[in-house]
């Protein structure tokens, strides 16, 4: 597992790689906070595209993410959802409070 | 239901075990010939149940997680994983979407997910005794002809 994340002006984009469990997910938010708190971007984007796992526990980190982003009025984006991945999404409600796109054939 | 082949292993409740539990489970129910989306399904619905061993049975230890799968006549894959971890009072309110006791980072969702990818899931819990969750999947198999 392995997160990228590349900032530009007020948007940063994070590339997750891999597989998103219970076991790797703390080290996800840990990378991603990081990097929220020091910069506070207007919008941060999770980008799903090289993910080749996910369970509810990617549920859990997007919703983190965005109890974090709301504490100073960012916006939340999720993009690149495999179909697999955007059900699982779908079963939170996340589509009520970020924008969430699947994966671009 | 005849059973073609069934397999039992034991694991820590370690998180690291996770990925190991699922894919092992994915790799045996994948001689039924699954689809891939078959087999998504199933790494995900145990990926729940073995990561509600390690969050909720046995919070604050390691334990053992039993592990049973059985590949049956007409792709049925039944999947048993047992604790012997604290137990759910309330079942029903376990699996309720969005509720958890953990709060934070997690979803509440680790049922919902197991409903929605299975074609049934069974609970059986007893508190201070340890619960077992059944998954059954169908898979489109063709081991029947096989």
């Amino acid at each position: 597992m392995s997160v990228k994340i590349v900032a530009a002006q007020q948007k940063m984009t994070a590339y997750l790689d891999g597989e998103i469990d219970h076991h790797n997910a703390a080290f996800i938010r840990e990378e991603i906070d990081n990097a929220v708190m020091a910069s506070k971007p207007e919008v941060l984007k999770i980008d799903f595209d090289n993910v080749t796992f996910m369970d509810s526990s990617g549920i859990g980190l997007v919703m983190g993410r965005y109890r974090t982003l709301s504490m100073y009025g960012g916006k939340l984006i999720v993009s690149n959802l495999s179909p697999q991945f955007y059900r699982i999404m779908k079963l939170s409600g996340l589509e009520k409070i970020a924008i969430i796109n699947k994966r671009e054939k | 239901m005849k059973i073609l082949n069934e397999f039992r292993m034991t694991a820590e409740s370690k998180s690291v075990n996770e990925s190991f539990v699922r894919g092992t489970v994915a790799a045996f129910a994948a001689q039924l010939d699954p689809t891939l989306e078959e087999i998504a399904d199933i790494k995900t619905a145990v990926s729940e149940a073995v990561t509600n061993c390690i969050v909720h049975a046995y919070a604050h230890c390691v334990g053992k997680i039993y592990i049973y799968v059985a590949i049956c006549e007409g792709g049925l894959v039944k999947i048993k994983i047992r604790d012997k971890g604290c137990g759910i009072a309330d079942i029903k309110q376990a699996r309720t979407p969005l509720f958890t006791t953990s709060g934070g980072e997690r979803a509440g969702l680790g049922f919902a997910v197991m409903e929605s990818f299975c074609d049934k899931v069974y609970v059986r819990s007893k508190v201070g005794c340890g619960t077992t969750v059944t998954l059954i999947k169908k898979t489109g198999g063709r081991a029947e002809n096989g």
